[in-house]
């Protein structure tokens, strides 16, 4: 056992979900011990199903300085929304 | 004896094993190592709390009139407990919580895997849940013993007491008296004599995995399944009783 727990990210799938949802983390040993505790810490009450444990660290998150370069550019092309097409015939919503 | 009642001294002996083991887990709560074993331990504790409850209400139905599971767990002195005596002894350090969990554990497992098939259709589903839930405590404790058994010289040192110390109080787990011989016969209870050997092999197999040593020491205490207990169990009930001894019938 390391003197050093690492942190892990909780990914749980409820019953009627299809995708696994973030709800928090925790720490741990091992990848193993991780999924232990997330069952314990996050699916008390019935939660979910199926549960990922991903370690903090090997997760590669985009920057708030990245903001301009990244997400300020798609302002200005609505033409990528559906919105901007018209309906085909006999089909009332997309 | 009638089956009848030797049947509901079986579930006391049961729901007993299971209440003073869940009291003494409790015990971890907010002083676990760290927060997120508090909550496992924590939650371990609820299952063996819920698992005594089980077996307690079953022989409240047993007994019948005013009788009910709280009767059993809040109203009963020391010598009319009949835990085993392992699952008394005071919490120790976290090695000795541990050990005793993995040691208890690993014989419920196979335990409720054959009394789930008891011809005693209530037992039958009660061990169906328990086996779920012993299950997933192996699993963690199997875990726990590597990492403390394989792990810095201090954590080794720690487990290798507690299991010398834990191990002669293994051998009451197996014991089969007359009352349990009768119902063994009668297709309801669990030969547990006949686990002895399975529980060891697994045992020894995590032990050895975990750079433990299986003790060859042939000292062993017994008692707790005829009302004779340690002291320890006393102030346990102390406790446990407190408020349904100060405040009789109190309700929440």
């Amino acid at each position: 056992m390391s003197d050093q727990l690492k942190l892990y990210e909780v990914f749980v799938r409820s019953r009627r979900g299809l995708d696994h949802k973030h709800v928090g983390s925790l720490h741990a040993d091992d990848p193993e011990q991780a999924l232990e505790y997330a069952r314990d810490v996050y699916t008390r009450r019935g939660e979910g199903v199926s549960l990922w444990v991903v370690a903090a660290g090997d997760i590669t998150a985009s920057q708030e300085s990245d903001c301009d370069s990244f997400y300020d550019p798609l302002d200005d092309k609505p033409y990528r929304h559906a919105a901007m097409y018209d309906l085909p015939e006999g089909i009332d919503s997309l | 004896m009638t089956v009848h009642e030797a049947v509901k001294t079986y579930c006391l002996r049961l729901g007993d094993d299971a209440l003073i083991l869940g009291h003494r887990l409790s015990e971890w709560t907010s002083r676990a190592p760290f927060l997120e074993e508090d909550i496992a331990l924590t939650n371990v504790a609820l299952d063996f709390v819920g698992r005594a409850r089980l077996f307690y209400q079953y022989a409240a139905e047993l007994s019948g009139g005013d009788v009910t599971e709280d009767t059993f767990a809040y109203t009963r002195d020391v010598r009319e407990f009949s835990n085993l005596l392992i699952c008394e002894l005071p919490r120790g350090d976290f090695a000795f919580t541990i050990v005793r969990q993995f040691l208890f554990d690993s014989l419920a497992l196979l335990f409720m895997e054959k009394l789930k098939h008891s011809d005693d259709s209530r037992l039958a589903g009660i061990a169906a849940k328990a086996e779920k839930e012993a299950t997933y405590h192996v699993r963690r404790g199997r875990e726990w013993m590597l990492r403390l058994g394989d792990g810095t010289n201090e954590s080794h040192a720690r487990a290798q007491k507690a299991v010398n110390g834990l191990w002669g109080y293994t051998n009451e787990m197996f014991e089969v008296d007359a009352l349990t011989a009768t119902l063994i016969e009668a297709g309801i209870a669990v030969d547990t004599e006949a686990l002895r050997a399975p529980w060891f092999e697994s045992v020894s197999e995590v032990l050895t995995e975990a750079t433990l040593a299986v003790p060859n020491t042939d000292w062993s205490v017994e008692g707790g399944r005829r009302g004779i207990h340690t002291d320890d169990l006393g102030f346990l009930l102390a406790e446990l009783q407190f408020m349904q001894r100060a405040y009789p019938g109190l309700r929440w």
